[in-house]
């Protein structure tokens, strides 16, 4: 017989899990204490609880595994909902594992007792309460499941503390069965054959593809189906690297602020080739617009109910992107016979690049796409490029070329700032030896700065980018385009000293004026300062604008393009 | 368009909250959820009142069936089927609506479940329109108090709903 808290040492230990993130208090002292007498799983003790669950957030993104946090309850449970909500809009797969006050206590407002399972209900996949310590083992099993398999999510499991004190058998299953849930995996083969047959007489085809090719770890896969096919391929924000973004068939990231040529084929299309991606408002602009197209939409999800949400669908496929695209590859082998009018279509697509909609105005002070390029040529391309939300993180979106998946980690779905750092941290957990910059703004990176202190304690060697502007730029340049440039609290004065800020924390900074120190710098930074966390504070042309941009409400080939060129 | 919705559901703690909160959350219209555990303790079953376009209800569907504990979910309504509403309604009885409510209640095929010398409960089943209809025949000023179960329906024939 061992402790609730060994088994859900002892569970960790069976998923394999090397790393949790996490910050102590009362009702989870029985775990630290069992964690405190092993040495498989490491902690890594946050400033935050909100990094926390970013970090084990970006764990997971940036490997194929299962990031962990794990908290106290109360305010510790409530400052990890927005890095839940995060991952959950990103479908990403994580468990929490929160403390609870004592069974008998629930309910009568007790010290630091708050409804887990009710605050987080809305932005879980699913949510356990455990009652009863011989449920411990089973629930924690269920909840790696539950994360990982599907769409996945983030799982949160609340254990009251005397749950974690009292004893009972450890028995850890293999497997799991539940009736109420078994996501499809294989695709229904009719349907594949319906799409390839529809792929093969396509004149106008695209393949938009979105963070279900990352999830599925199926980028292969998909450039292979690209490759015999010729056919141009778009990526979401969320599904970028899921196809090389140096290949010729790459079009660029589409939506928002997607380039000219991808919009455009996406919209003139008349073969949509949907996969992993759920057609979401930034995507596809005004949705009237969209389908004032005629056109043919296969749509490949895990998810159902991704499929017909937005926009209506005629070859719906359900399953797991891996698995159809074997299924399609296969057929392929048949004999692929592409329509001639193909390459008339990449005529079209050619004349739509030769816009250069990603060409950017040059000034005296650094432009931020500068940075970027600049940034992609130090590290190679090889670099995991972490971000926060605003104007730079569709920079980096834009001008690093991602070739590979898992390499691009930033927060889609909910869009929340204070991401970058933490994420940094989660990526370098998962992946000890890799080059990790975090493109930031100096407005997000001080949601979550303190983390800093984390990096120092446990060596992580991020490479802060700070695209510095003195601005919410995302939010001024809204203001300038659609509010007359009526600049309302979008300005962030008395930033600090980020040099100094960052030596104070032990770290190296480094602030950076004028575009020729732009490169030097990161060279520094990448190889003399390899082992370091360095904040580079490039202070950037605090007018520089996100083109292209299709504006709300606009259709996605109603671009607003840069500017003076 | 008005459809009824039949949910297989774990029988756990919070599994209501889970059903209640999908349809506040995205904005789904609840008119009437009804819930109890089936002959199988460990499953519950529901049936929600609902309406929307055919759009709206696939996803209503769709996001059902995503959730975790729930095991099966079918649209009532697609098909033949026969549903059924309970109405416990309490009435002024006194001098001659006395007689006038016990009429009432024979020609809807209600029972008088509780008697005292100046109100009648009675207990009406049926489709809820007829509830409805009931409703609307009895002078507004003599209803005392009234409570409805929802809707709960079930499929005709060979149309089973099991895990
Ligand atoms: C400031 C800002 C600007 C933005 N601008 C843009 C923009 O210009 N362009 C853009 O694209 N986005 C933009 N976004 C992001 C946007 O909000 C969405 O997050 C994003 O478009 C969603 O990407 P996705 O469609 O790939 O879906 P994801 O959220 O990645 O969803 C993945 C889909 O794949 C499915 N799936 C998961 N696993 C599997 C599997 N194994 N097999 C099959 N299917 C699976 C899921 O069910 C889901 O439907 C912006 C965000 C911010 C914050
Ligand atoms: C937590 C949170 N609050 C507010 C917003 C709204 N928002 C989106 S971008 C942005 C500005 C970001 O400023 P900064 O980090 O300096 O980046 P920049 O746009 O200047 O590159 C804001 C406030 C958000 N996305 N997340
Ligand atoms: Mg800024």
């Amino acid at each position: 017989m061992i402790s609730g808290a060994e088994i859900v040492i002892r569970c960790l230990q069976e998923e394999k899990v090397d790393c949790v993130f996490g910050y102590p208090g009362g009702s989870v002292l029985h775990i630290y204490d069992a964690l405190f007498k092993q040495d498989d799983v490491k902690h890594v003790l946050v400033r935050h609880e909100q990094a926390a669950v970013h970090a084990a957030d970006a764990y997971s993104r940036s490997s194929q595994r299962v990031g962990v946090a794990l908290v106290t309850s109360g305010p510790g449970v409530t400052n990890t909902v927005t890095g839940i909500a995060t991952a959950y809009m990103d479908s990403i797969p994580m468990v929490v594992l929160c403390g609870q006050v004592p069974t008998q206590y629930i309910g009568q407002d007790a010290f630091q007792e708050c409804d887990t399972v009710g605050i987080t209900r809305p932005c879980v996949k699913h949510n356990f309460l455990v009652k009863d310590v011989k449920d411990l083992a089973i629930t924690i099993k269920k909840a790696f499941h539950i994360a990982a398999t599907g769409r996945p999510g983030p799982v949160v499991v609340d254990i009251p503390k005397d749950v974690t004190a009292q004893m009972c058998e450890f028995d850890y299953p293999k497997t799991i069965q539940m009736r109420s849930y078994n996501p499809v995996v294989k695709g229904h083969l009719g349907q594949i054959k319906k799409a390839v047959q529809m792929l093969q007489e396509a004149k106008r085809p695209i393949i938009y593809t979105g963070g279900g090719v990352i999830l599925s770890d199926a980028a292969d896969k998909l450039t292979q189906l690209a490759k015999k096919l010729d056919f141009p391929v778009t990526n979401t924000l969320m599904g970028l690297g899921g196809y090389p973004a140096t290949d010729r068939q790459f079009v660029g990231m589409l939506g928002m602020h997607g380039t000219f040529e991808a919009n455009n084929a996406m919209h003139y299309a008349d073969v949509i080739l949907a996969v992993g991606a759920r057609f979401d408002d930034r995507v596809i602009g005004n949705p009237e617009h969209f389908s004032s197209e005629k056109r043919r939409v296969i749509h490949i999800d895990i998810d159902p109910s991704s499929i017909s949400k937005r926009v209506k669908v005629d070859v719906p496929i359900v399953g797991n992107v891996a698995d159809v695209l074997d299924e399609m590859l296969k057929l392929l082998d048949g004999g692929c016979k592409t329509d001639p009018e193909v390459a008339d279509w990449w005529k079209q697509i050619d004349e739509w690049r030769g816009r250069k909609s990603l060409a950017y105005r040059q000034s005296n002070h650094i432009m931020p796409q500068y940075v970027v390029e600049k940034l992609y040529e130090v590290t190679g391309g090889d670099a995991f490029i972490t971000s926060d939300v605003g104007q730079h993180q569709m920079f980096a979106a834009q001008y690093y070329k991602f070739d590979k998946p898992r390499r691009w980690i930033n927060s889609g779905g909910l869009g929340t700032m204070g991401v970058g750092l933490p994420y940094g941290m989660g990526v370098l957990m998962a992946n000890p030896d890799a080059q990790v910059a975090c493109v930031t703004g100096e407005g997000s990176i001080q949601m979550c700065i303190q983390e800093m202190s984390t990096c120092k304690q446990y060596g992580l060697p991020v490479k802060i980018i700070n695209l510095n502007n003195g601005m919410l730029g995302m939010v001024r340049q809204w203001q300038e385009m659609f509010y007359s440039k009526r600049y309302s609290q979008s300005y962030v004065t008395s930033l600090p000293d980020f040099v100094k800020l960052a030596e104070a924390y032990g770290h190296v900074g480094m602030r950076i004026e004028k575009p020729e120190d732009v490169e030097p710098a990161l060279r520094k930074a990448f190889t003399e300062h390899k082992d370091d966390l360095v904040f580079m504070d490039f202070i950037i042309d605090p007018g520089a604008n996100v083109f292209p941009m299709v504006a709300a409400g606009k259709g996605l080939t109603e671009m607003i393009l840069a500017e003076e060129l | 368009m008005r459809h009824i919705i039949s949910i297989l559901i774990e029988n756990e703690a919070g599994a209501l909250s889970r059903v209640a909160g999908l349809f506040s959350a995205r904005g789904y219209n609840i008119e009437s959820l009804t819930v109890a555990p089936t002959e199988d303790p460990s499953l519950s079953r529901m049936t929600i009142l609902t309406s929307g376009s055919d759009d709206v209800l696939e996803q209503i569907t769709k996001q059902l069936n995503k959730l975790v504990d729930v095991v099966k979910v079918v649209d009532l309504s697609e098909a033949a089927h026969v549903e059924r509403e309970l109405m416990l309604i309490k009435v002024r009885a006194t001098g001659k609506d006395r007689e006038e409510m016990k009429r009432m209640a024979d020609i809807f095929r209600g029972r008088i479940i509780d008697v005292t010398e100046s109100t009648y409960v009675i207990e009406l089943t049926g489709a809820s329109t007829k509830l409805d209809s009931f409703i609307a025949g009895l002078d507004a000023g003599l209803i005392l108090e009234t409570v409805r179960t929802g809707v709960c329906g079930i499929g005709r024939g060979d149309r089973i709903l099991k895990v």
